[in-house]
């Protein structure tokens, strides 16, 4: 190859030499460097370039393999080539004062001299030109020595493919030596093929090839490829690219270009049909196929200027306040022939049952429109199961988030039967806590790693002194236990927004925690919610050990079943509550942690949360953290469903959520997991 | 002993000092107002007044379903923005109608019913993007019916949640908690734009009565005012029936001990579902008397917070006393206007200046868990010790 | 028994997370008959309780009710109680916060609807059955005082005249003695055996002497289920009877 490029080179270097001299053109210096001699050889296309005739011109610079050859394109397509009047030099310029220019040589950017603007002039590349440059330089940037040049080539190239860009990629790709970056230019090869070959078994096998390939530059390069207009005629239609009949008011549109019909609800939702009987009507008349409707506005306007003695075709103006009496006036004015006939409903309906509309694809050659419809489908069917599969993840995600909000709530209800209206607060001082942190720390990840057990540290010592302080004095009182944390809650809030303004901190995830695991074109999730995923199963199984393995989790079991027995089993009581209040606490300072890492860090992050904490131990049932689990499960796997089949709208999402819930409580009002018998009574 | 055959006024002082009480304060405003006397009372502050004279009204309703009832419900405030959403709906469609109408009067040709709807779409929903009037308009242009639904509309919705939550026995902070996911289910309905009811931006423009505009907003607070007072006076005394007559022991037997009534063959559940919707229906009557005085309601007056500050103002007030809902409502709803409406003076201290408009919510937050902490009984208990209180 | 059954109990079972409460249990009591129930802890007693007055659903097994037999485990507990059977709790449960009249008032056999309770007027006729009543619970001249402020007996005394004036044909009754003098318990006995002369009453005690002086039928209950029956003297001479009061 490399031999076949320098014999070229010679043949194109003798070439131009033989016809700068046959046209002896003015430039006649002796020494000049080779691109300037190419470039001469070309002189009078360079300087009239259209996009018709330069082609073979920007082939030849390019394959010319001169060092400077990518500069003098770049400049080129940047209007900065310029040439000398006297004799056809071509030269760069540069100017201080716009009346003096120094010239410089195209080969070394020495400067060979001054001029004033009189003595030259600009080349100036049209729109079709530097199209066609364009391609010349992603070649030289396709190849150069530079991979992440050549990536970042191959990247722009993929986001506007044209049919100019084949041949080079044919080339870029018998020079690459790197394995991974061959494989994507012969991905993108194929996509060309696919798209501009002109041979149709080629662009079959190309377009076939791409059947398990979920890319979004594939499925954005196939689909124009079954784009279809809609057409009329009042014969059927007989040609070969017929995509589908359309029954106007009947028939949807589908994926592939075809037609079917399909049931139609408003209020239900689903496809509405692709033509409506007016469209259809409207489709004809611009066809010529059937006199034109006057609109209601055209009537309107014709009864106006119709006026007569206060009077429109026999009508009192002040009757004409009803669609009936304006029609009867409008026809009085069609027979007085002062305005034009309107086509009643029924006669449009004729007419549209007459007419066959039907829809055709642009493109002509139909093995590829077959090629494309069931690579695409098979496609599809794939990128639907991989999108089920990352809306699972992305429930698993939420769940976890509702878990580690939700567990601190569950726990101090579960064991002390109250209700912390302050949850959502310490939750918020848990993000203040990491924001405060990483005010000290500036190494992220260091700072993430002291705000979780500081966050741990400050909660806790909130909870145990709201608890010795105010809750203690309440048990057996839930009702105004709420009261009183709620009362805690707006205090905790509004002391926050005083401390730290209103306007949203940052907490910054570390650099590790930063993108996102892409598992295909489809799956991905950001590495923060992974890590969240992660903390909430280290918590689960934290406390499943607290709980189960650990004196303080057997004493409170004890006092979750049974208080007055466990106290007079010599338990104290006192100091089991306050320590699950800790707890409970502490863990929602983690949280908080946690969520201030993808959430903004403001005084009302709690309450954001809150009304989820409490479904979520509502719906899995108290005193159990498999209930919890079970609670954020449900919970995040029921907003992401609904959000999924209701994407525009997170907050019609909510609402039918919390629905769910209500009917929910309905057939299990103990929760998923429920306590029976004694315990379940206080 | 034999209380039946006194009239009610001598049966119970308290309520007949109340009465008094309000129809002085009423006869007191009028004189003093701008409207018909010397202007000392400006017509905002009697627009506060009037709009103070409905929270009290809708802490009674809180006090019967809670200090009574024993139902801690953190959404009687959204019944309170239903009743003003269905009276807003009529404000605002009839005042348009006539904005539309004064319009085309200039037209060449009359307006049809369609036209004018279509006017009306889009004068009204234009902010959300629409034209179209939704279906739950359809009657918005009679205010008879509209006046139908702002009692109808709250106690059917109290009614199917109040039904199927009682039914299921959800009692307690439970049900407190589901009381307040069904305000935030509410409350984000209506937020959407296509809620067809204007999202976020909510009704506008209600101070206005249509085909009044000449009244001058002077006289129209004032008629609002006394209408209110007639609303709390009727109010007071409804309650005051209630919590004296049988059903009133049947209610604070359910407080107190549930399971008990059941045993004594009592519907434990009907008699809360009607306690339930009765209140319900009360705050929606003192809200759609509350926001023609406010001119404005969107849904974030209906998130879960307004429901329990109402429920603050009953506990700061006194539960399970009538005139301890209407002490709680008046005080801290007053206060608290004052301190951040930004009149109250501002305290120094050198290094620091305690700013009410910041501070406030934090002196509310921990007098309330101080009230909870150490005056169970609220305002109204200092009322038990003078020894002229009523049963609690 | 020739005699028709007032309440019948037919196979009841009933567990809680796997722990059998009541096992394959039958039970019958006439119209007009005095039983006590007697077991050690965790017997069943309340349990069976539960289930006769709706609170309690049975997994299997019927109780009818009534010469109708109407089925009692598909109603809930105001309906079971508007149908005739009152109970008295272990721990007395009065309305602390409201006057012993208010308490009687209440329990008093009228509509029990919320409208007719709004509308209710306390007639001569009632105020008359409610001093009748205090005066049999001796409760009479305290009848203005908040049921609260009552010593723990004549809470007692009182649950038991909300009993008298509900007028029920079957009671419920769980020990009724604890916390009383031995003056009146003897009076708290005759009363048991007045009432039970014209209506069905069970009795769960643990004092036997109390039980010896209802001179009536015995059931014993153990795990969930019936031991024996009889008179008390016949019962606790059943070896097994004898076993689970003093262990094994």
């Amino acid at each position: 190859m490399g031999l076949y490029v320098k014999n070229l080179f010679l043949i194109v270097l003798l070439l131009g030499a033989l016809i700068g001299s046959i046209t002896g053109a003015a430039f006649a210096q002796d020494g000049a460097s080779p691109i300037q001699t190419l470039l001469q050889s070309h002189s009078k296309k360079l300087k009239r370039s259209s996009a018709k005739s330069i082609g073979p011109v920007i082939e030849a610079i390019r394959e010319s393999g001169l060092p400077q050859a990518q500069n003098v394109l770049e400049k080129w397509r940047a209007k900065e080539l310029w040439f000398r009047k006297s004799d056809d030099l071509l030269i760069f310029v540069e100017t201080n004062d716009k009346k003096t220019y120094s010239l410089l040589d195209i080969a070394t950017g020495q400067s060979i001299g001054s001029a004033t603007k009189k003595e030259i002039k600009q080349i100036k590349p049209n729109s079709g030109v530097r199209g066609l440059i364009d391609g010349a330089l992603v070649f030289f940037r396709l190849t150069d020595s530079d991979k992440a040049v050549r990536i970042s080539a191959l990247d722009s190239l993929g986001r506007d493919p044209k049919a100019a860009y084949l041949p080079i990629i044919r080339t870029a790709l018998s020079k690459e030596k790197d394995a991974g970056l061959k494989t994507r230019m012969s991905r993108m090869e194929r996509i060309l093929i696919a798209r501009f070959e002109t041979d149709t078994a080629k662009r079959v096998v190309a377009i076939e090839s791409f059947a398990d390939d979920m890319g979004i530059d594939v499925r954005a390069a196939l689909n124009p490829l079954l784009s279809s207009k809609v057409k009329v005629a009042m014969e059927a239609p007989d040609m070969a690219n017929l995509a589908r009949d359309i029954f106007p008011g009947v028939t949807i549109k589908n994926d592939g270009g075809t037609a079917s019909e399909a049931l139609y609800y408003e209020w239900l939702g689903g496809s509405p049909p692709e033509l409506s009987m007016a469209d259809a009507y409207i489709l004809l008349v611009k066809a010529k196929l059937a006199p034109a409707d006057v609109s209601i506005e055209d009537q309107k306007t014709a009864l106006i200027s119709n006026i007569k003695n206060g009077q429109v075709g026999g009508v009192a103006i002040a009757d004409l306040n009803t669609d009936k009496a304006r029609a009867t006036a409008y026809r009085a004015l069609v027979r007085e022939d002062l305005a034009a006939e309107t086509i009643s409903v029924e006669e449009q309906h004729a007419v549209i049952e007459e007419a066959f509309f039907y829809g055709v694809y642009d493109q002509k050659n139909m093995d590829v429109v077959r090629a494309a419809r069931t690579t695409l489908a098979s496609i599809n069917s794939k990128v639907s199961i991989n999108t089920f599969f990352d809306l699972f993840l992305d429930a698993m995600s939420l769940a976890s988030i509702y878990f580690l909000a939700a567990i601190g709530l569950a726990i101090t209800f579960g064991v002390m039967r109250v209700i912390n209206m302050a949850h959502g607060e310490f939750i918020m001082m848990g993000a203040y806590t990491g924001y405060v942190v990483q005010q000290f720390i500036p190494n992220y990840t260091l700072s993430i790693i002291v705000a979780v057990p500081a966050a741990f540290a400050v909660t806790f010592a909130a909870g145990v002194v709201m608890e010795r302080l105010v809750i203690r004095h309440l048990y057996n009182r839930p009702l105004e236990t709420l009261l009183a944390t709620f009362g805690i809650s707006i205090c905790l809030q509004q002391l926050a927004k005083n401390i730290f303004g209103t306007q949203a901190r940052p907490l910054t995830a570390p650099d590790w925690l930063d993108g996102a695991l892409v598992i295909n074109e489809v799956v991905s999730i950001s590495w923060i919610r992974v890590a969240i995923f992660v903390l909430g199963i280290l918590f689960f199984v934290l406390l499943l050990f607290i709980l189960n393995k650990t004196r303080l989790g057997l004493e409170t079991r004890a006092v979750t079943q049974n208080p007055r027995m466990a106290a007079s089993m010599g338990i104290n009581i006192d100091r089991v509550y306050m320590l699950t209040f800790g707890l409970g606490s502490g863990i929602a300072g983690i949280a908080g942690v946690a969520i201030g890492l993808f959430a903004k860090v403001t005084s009302e992050l709690g309450s954001d949360y809150i009304v989820q904490s409490f479904m979520t131990v509502v719906v899995g049932g108290v005193g159990n953290i498999w209930g919890t689990l079970a609670g954020a499960t449900l919970i995040g796997f029921l907003q992401k469903n609904i959000e999924f089949f209701n994407p525009s709208n997170t907050l019609a999402a909510q609402t039918y959520m919390i629905i769910f819930i209500i009917i929910f409580i309905q057939f299990r009002p103990r929760g998923i997991i429920a306590l029976k018998g004694r315990a379940a009574e206080a | 002993m034999d209380k039946t055959s006194k009239p009610f006024f001598l049966r119970y002082p308290s309520a007949m000092i109340f009465i008094l009480c309000l129809a002085g304060f009423t006869i007191a405003v009028t004189i003093f107002s701008e409207s018909v006397g010397n202007g000392i009372v400006s017509t905002s502050f009697l627009k506060t007044l009037g709009k103070t004279l409905c929270f009290c009204l809708v802490a009674i309703a809180m006090d019967l379903v809670w200090g009574y009832c024993g139902i801690l419900s953190l959404g009687h405030f959204a019944f309170f923005g239903l009743g003003g959403y269905m009276i807003g709906m009529w404000l605002m469609y009839a005042r348009t109608e006539l904005i539309v109408l004064k319009a085309s009067a200039g037209a060449a040709l009359p307006l049809t019913p369609q036209e004018l709807t279509d006017g009306i779409g889009t004068q009204i929903f234009g902010v959300v993007g629409g034209a179209k009037i939704p279906a739950i308009w359809a009657f918005a242009d009679s205010l008879t019916i509209q006046l139908i639904l702002v009692v109808l509309v709250p106690g059917v919705l109290a009614m199917v949640f109040g039904w199927l939550a009682f039914r299921s026995r959800v009692t307690g902070v439970y049900l407190s908690i589901l009381t307040q996911a069904m305000t935030l289910a509410l409350a984000l309905y209506l937020f959407q734009n296509d809620s067809g009811l204007r999202g976020n931006n909510g009704l506008s423009g209600l101070q206005n009565l249509p085909g009044l505009e000449d009244a001058a907003q002077a006289d129209i607070s004032l008629w609002f005012f006394w209408a209110s007072a007639l609303a709390l006076g009727l109010g007071y005394i409804v309650v005051k029936l209630i919590v004296e007559s049988k059903l009133g022991n049947i209610i604070r037997g359910i407080r107190d001990d549930e399971a008990r009534v059941r045993f004594l063959g009592y519907n434990v559940e009907a008699y809360k579902l009607f306690i339930f919707v009765l209140t319900a229906v009360i705050a929606a009557i003192a809200g759609a008397l509350y926001y023609p005085q406010a001119g404005i309601i969107n849904p974030a007056e209906l998130a879960p917070i307004a429901s329990i500050y109402l429920a603050v103002w009953v506990a700061i007030g006194g539960r399970g006393r009538i005139y301890g809902a209407v002490i709680g409502a008046a005080f801290v709803s007053l206060l608290s206007s004052w301190f951040t409406g930004g009149q109250a003076p501002d305290i120094p201290l050198g290094f620091y200046t305690i700013k009410w408009v910041d501070w406030w919510l934090v002196l509310l937050g921990a007098s309330f868990v101080l009230v909870t902490l150490y005056a169970p009984k609220g305002i109204g208990g200092l009322f038990d010790k003078f020894g002229w209180g009523e049963k609690p | 028994m020739s005699q028709r059954m007032l309440l019948e109990v037919q196979g009841i079972s009933v567990s809680f997370d796997g722990f059998k409460a009541i096992n394959n249990l039958s039970f019958n009591i006439g119209p007009a008959e005095l039983r006590a129930i007697i077991g050690p802890n965790g017997a069943g007693k309340t349990t069976f309780m539960d289930i006769v007055t709706g609170k309690t659903r049975a997994d299997s097994g019927d109780v009818t009710w009534g010469s109708k037999n109407v089925s009692l485990l598909k109603k809930s507990e105001h309906e079971i109680a508007s149908m005739g059977i009152g109970r008295k709790f272990q721990r007395p449960t009065v309305f602390e916060e409201q006057t012993v009249t208010d308490n009687l008032m209440m329990a008093l056999r009228n509509k029990r609807g919320p409208l007719d309770a709004l509308f209710y007027a306390f007639s001569n006729d009632d105020q008359e059955r409610v001093q009748e009543t205090a005066e049999e619970i001796g409760l009479k001249d305290h009848t203005d005082r908040l049921a609260g402020e009552l010593s723990h007996g004549q809470k007692q005394w009182l649950e038991i005249g909300m009993l008298l004036a509900q007028d029920p044909r079957l009671m419920l009754v769980d020990e009724p003695a604890a916390g009383m003098t031995g003056q009146e318990r003897d009076h708290t006995v005759k009363l048991l055996k007045k009432m039970a002369e014209t209506r069905a009453v069970i009795v769960v005690e643990h004092d036997m002497e109390f039980v010896r002086n209802l001179e009536c039928k015995v059931t014993v209950l153990h795990e969930g289920a019936i031991l024996d029956e009889g008179s008390l003297d016949h019962v606790i001479q059943n070896q097994e009877v004898i076993d689970v009061y003093l262990g094994r």
